[in-house]
């Protein structure tokens, strides 16, 4: 008897390390990009870090304003190009989709979730630079456009990070519109109301806080890719001028650089690592808000 | 006449006869209950008057329902039908929106858009279903936040709110308490001035305290069709006696 409640106690040690684990990591992880990250932030002066409009380490100046503004144009375009389509898919998998059709539509969107980025970098490069190249050249030639750029840009990026950020999107919207109770489709349909009024004043709505959390999980997704969009996305570190012109996000800052720097140098890329460590907290933050108001509201 | 005259209507979920072979004439401004024991039709029934059977895969329907001698199957647009074939849930459902909103769903839906117009309809139809003093005050919260009871009366009142004709109600009251299930049960008296109401009801008594005509059913066939003091007085079929005394069911 009292070895078994020892051997209960042990175990219970072992879950608890494990449990503990991941938490410890994501301390540990903190700690260290406040203790290397902050001592620059006060050397540089914190407004300067933020607000600095250049970024020129070989002359010791460090401004990440261009950064910041390139993670969030691109960021921006991504949920353009990905919010749209995404709930858009997985309204017609929840309510649309023939049950032929439903496996396959399925397993492409987690394979689409699976595909390592650089691949997707890859994709961008060989297929989506060229056409947005010639789509620059179009523009200048009747003039909507002063410069054409080399198809490295916001445009790109944007719209390869809207394929990426679709998977994420579709899951958690999808699995909100199941959410739904079949009453309030029933019910509306009842009044009288077609499928699709249904859908979109009913069914929709009742899922909003769901649709919300993908979408914002998307925006995560998007704000932390890396690989991807240094592949086609320029990374001229300054301000970007238009959609089709280069920009350098700060998740393309941190990799580009981190290789050869030192000193300063080194401390402000992981200076510029708290900037997105802290952008993705306030996104957890707001997803975890987004998730208790809608539980309230059941 | 009837209002709805059902005739030799078989109704099949893929292999499995639901409905075998069904006449009934629901007259206009009465009530009229359907009892039986579970499985034995009389939902699949109620809910083949306003199609909502449309939705169940693998359902096929044969024979005709007639509403005013229109055949609903064939010709009339569905959602058509049911504006004008209103219905009550076994479990209230109101939308997750406010008191509001839910009245105004249908006649948004039906292409009301002037908001005086909108005002009058929601406070007409509240106070048709009794709930207005309930409610006028609570108009723009939620209607999750209401008890059972008023959610149920609230949800006629969405029902009333499209002016339909006629009024399915699906055991209405099998999920409230007895104060709400009687004052549902003075509200349907009320209402079957202006409307036709069917109801399903697994509860005997309240077929007799409201209805006017009453079917019994039994394993998909109407046994007996009557009015609703004979049918239970003097029941013509044995097995209308035996359930109705409570022998099985």
């Amino acid at each position: 008897m009292k070895s078994k409640t020892w051997n209960e106690k042990f175990m219970q040690g072992v879950f608890f390390t494990a449990a503990c684990t991941s938490v410890l990591a994501v301390a540990l992880i903190c700690i260290f990009l406040f203790a290397n990250g902050i001592p620059a932030m006060k050397e540089i002066g914190f407004i300067k870090f933020i607000t600095g409009q250049r970024w020129k380490p070989g002359n010791d100046i460090y401004g990440i304003l261009p950064m910041i503004v390139g993670s969030l144009y691109v960021t921006a375009g991504a949920v353009i190009v990905g919010v749209p389509i995404g709930i858009l898919t997985s309204v017609f998998m929840a309510m649309y989709c023939p049950k032929k059709i439903y496996k396959p539509l399925k397993a492409a969107i987690e394979l689409l979730a699976g595909i390592p980025s650089v691949v997707y970098g890859f994709f961008g490069l060989v297929v989506l630079v060229p056409r947005v190249r010639e789509l620059g050249r179009a523009l200048k030639m009747i003039g909507l456009a002063r410069s054409s750029g080399n198809g490295n840009s916001i445009l790109t990026a944007s719209l390869l990070l809207g394929i990426m950020i679709l998977p994420t999107i579709v899951g958690v919207t999808e699995s909100a519109i199941r959410a739904v109770p079949a009453q309030y489709y029933e019910g509306a349909l009842a009044l009288g109301a077609t499928h699709e009024r249904s859908i979109f004043k009913v069914i929709i709505p009742a899922a909003k806080s769901g649709v919300v959390a993908g979408v914002v999980l998307g925006i995560g997704r998007a704000i932390g890719e890396t690989m991807a969009v240094i592949m086609v996305a320029g990374n001229q570190a300054r301000m970007p001028a238009g959609i089709m012109k280069g920009v350098r996000t700060l998740t393309a800052n941190i990799v580009i650089e981190m290789g050869y720097a030192a000193d300063l140098h080194r401390e402000a890329l992981i200076a510029t690592g708290v900037v997105l460590f802290v952008f993705i907290l306030l996104i957890n933050f707001s997803v975890a808000l987004i998730k208790r108001r809608g539980e309230r509201e059941q | 006449m009837g209002k709805i005259e059902i005739k030799n209507l078989d109704l099949f979920y893929d292999d499995f006869q639901a409905l075998k072979s069904v006449n009934l004439d629901v007259e206009a401004n009465k009530i009229t209950a359907f009892i039986g024991p579970s499985g034995c039709g009389k939902s699949t029934l109620l809910k083949s008057i306003n199609r909502m059977n449309d939705l169940v895969e693998g359902c096929r329907i044969e024979g005709e329902i007639l509403l005013d001698n229109e055949n609903i199957f064939r010709g009339m647009d569905v959602n058509l039908l049911r504006k004008r074939v209103g219905m009550v849930f076994q479990k209230p459902n109101p939308f997750p929106m406010s008191v509001y909103d839910n009245i105004a769903f249908g006649p948004r839906t039906h292409g009301v858009r002037a908001k005086s117009k909108l005002d009058d309809i929601v406070e007409k139809s509240l106070r048709s279903a009794a709930i207005w003093e309930e409610c006028k005050d609570r108009l723009k919260k939620s209607a999750l936040g209401m008890s059972g009871g008023q959610q149920q009366r609230l949800c006629i009142a969405r029902a009333l709110a499209v002016e339909p004709e006629v009024l399915l109600m699906d055991e209405p009251t099998s999920a409230l308490d007895p104060i709400s299930t009687s004052k549902i049960e003075d509200l349907a008296l009320e209402l079957k001035n202006d409307y036709t109401i069917v109801m399903v009801t697994h509860n005997m008594q309240q077929a007799v305290r409201i209805s006017d005509n009453t079917a019994f059913f039994l394993l998909g066939e109407v046994i007996e069709y009557n009015q609703t003091e004979k049918l239970f007085s003097i029941p013509s079929d044995k097995r209308t006696e035996d359930y109705i005394t409570g022998r099985f069911g």
